[in-house]
């Protein structure tokens, strides 16, 4: 059983939880200039707007590096697979590949990746899986 | 040189260790009161300090344990290690400014016996952490690995690549009577032996020693350190880089995951302020939290080419004899982690010709916390 470190909201990133808890993967979208961004800020760098809207995410994306979790001499957890994954949106987001054995004797760059939900004990977290269709 | 140039006056430490045995504040003040004596000043004519602003050691109590009676210029660096040098370049425009005649610099911890660095994170310590601890992203070590995996995927290296750097920073550290890792080098195969911290990334022998111990630094002004008699080493360039988009860890959000842009700007600009080429510098001091931040830097500083570093250490140019002497004291794997202000303490030694491993000759060297930098020479 995967143990996790809940999030802790704050303002500005509180719209991703949500939408997190209610299985939509959310990018802040500037409501005046578009511009998508991610990690959340406050105004818009881009226009200078506070008018933050939110896009949903069609969740696709590849894998632009990935490590294995697993404190070395402590039994903290199960091995993760931990991934930064290049949204098709433009954004990148940190996340974790599941349903894929944590085993360095494979290569997971650029693979493709699709968003699913994963409830760890009431913590809900957005996880990525292998692409059906490697493109 | 300007007499209004800022200068490293004095150096002082402790000894580095795995436990002191004694309160960060005595590592302190044990140092400041080193580096003040070698610049050939009294605590009475120091009117500024500068630290981390991490450091848990305050000015009001320090100063009470020194003899200084009043500071008109007190200033703490943004972030961690990456803002060592930094603490030079506050010191610096203090100085160079009239804000100040004698700046003191301190960084005094138990980083082993104590609090270390290197353990999980135990509560999201600011809300940067929600894009990394909840997915089990909960040390540095992990942190760093995951921009350093796409570096060794883009330019084919592996783990011993990164222990070619350590075996070099253990030689230089094996003659360096202050290192940690005194008369104990290592082979490539002892790196390989050590125990892996993040498969297949970094292994033990890969990650800074965490340490005990103080450093400090005394700034002033070219005239006022002369009048004094100090054996005194020119401030020729400091700059912090701060990109937006960067973080001091989560390096994530660069287009570029393979290289240090904060490095790249950083040594565009101590090369112009100094009016020299990374061909002119002599000897380096690269911070290293862990091996690969090496590779990146050596690259980002214009001393090989893009994914060349791993060639670049592995022809030997980072050794003995090399073209590019680095780390010449062990660095922070070999000589003790006192969070990068050690390297700035070998560097003004260099300059000195008193160095362990002094490089003869020695007239210009670059100390880089990696987004922090100074250039120092004769
Ligand atoms: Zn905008």
């Amino acid at each position: 059983m995967t143990t996790v470190r809940p999030p802790i909201s704050d303002f500005d990133d509180a719209f991703f939880w949500e939408g997190i808890n209610s299985q939509k993967l959310l990018i802040q979208r500037c409501g005046d200039c578009s511009v998508l961004r991610h990690p959340p800020t406050p105004i818009c760098a881009n226009c200078g707007s506070m008018n933050n809207q939110a896009t949903e995410s069609a969740g696709k994306g590849s894998i632009l590096t990935w490590i294995i979790s697993q404190h070395p001499t402590e039994p903290d957890e199960e091995p993760r697979i931990v991934i930064l994954v290049q949204l098709d949106e433009g954004t990148r987001i940190v996340s974790n590949l599941i349903d894929v054995a944590p085993t360095h004797d494979q290569v997971l760059n650029d693979k493709r990746v699709e968003v699913c939900f994963v409830d760890y004990d009431g913590t809900i977290l957005p996880q990525f899986r292998l692409a059906e269709m490697q493109s | 040189m300007s007499g209004k140039r800022a200068v490293i006056a004095g150096i002082g430490h402790t000894e580095f260790s795995q436990n002191s045995g004694r309160s960060t504040m005595q590592l302190a003040a044990e140092a400041s009161l080193a580096s003040i004596r070698d610049a050939g000043f009294s605590p009475t004519e120091v009117d500024g300090t500068v630290t981390f602003s991490m450091d848990t050691n305050d000015e009001l109590a320090l100063i009470r344990s020194l003899g200084v009676p009043m500071l008109r210029f007190c200033a703490r660096t943004r972030g961690g290690g990456g803002g060592a040098s930094a603490t030079v370049q506050l010191a610096a425009a203090a100085v160079e400014s009239g804000q100040a005649d004698a700046v003191l610099v301190y960084r005094a911890f138990n980083e082993r016996s104590g609090h270390r660095f290197g353990q999980p994170v135990q509560a999201n310590p600011d809300p940067v952490w929600n894009w990394a601890s909840p997915f089990s992203l909960n040390t540095p070590a992990k942190v760093y690995s995951l921009t350093f995996q796409r570096y060794m995927y883009e330019f084919g290296l592996t783990n011993e690549d990164f222990g070619r750097y350590t075996v070099v920073a253990r030689d230089w550290a094996s003659t360096n009577p202050n290192a940690q890792f005194y008369e104990r080098p290592i082979t490539l195969q002892d790196h390989q032996d050590s125990r892996w911290i993040v498969e297949p990334i970094l292994r033990k022998l890969d990650c800074c020693l965490e340490s005990d111990g103080g450093v400090a630094l005394l700034i002033t002004t070219a005239e006022r350190a002369a009048a004094h008699g100090s054996d005194a080493v020119p401030i020729l360039a400091s700059s912090a880089i701060q990109l937006e988009g960067g973080h001091e860890m989560f390096a994530y959000y660069h287009d570029d995951l393979c290289e240090y842009p904060e490095g790249r700007v950083l040594g565009e600009q101590l090369y112009r302020q100094a009016g020299i080429t990374a061909a002119d510098i002599d000897v380096a001091m690269i911070y290293e939290n862990f091996s690969p931040i090496v590779f990146l830097q050596l690259e980002a500083f214009g001393f090989c080419g893009r994914g060349e570093a791993s060639d670049f250490i592995k022809d030997g140019h980072i050794g003995r004899g090399g073209s590019l002497p680095t780390n010449t004291n062990g660095g922070l794997l070999g000589e003790g982690y006192i969070h990068g202000m050690n390297n700035i303490v070998e560097g003004v030694r260099q300059l000195r010709g008193t160095s362990s491993n002094q490089i003869s000759g020695a007239e210009h060297v670059l100390v880089s916390a990696g987004r922090s930098g100074i250039i120092l020479g004769r």
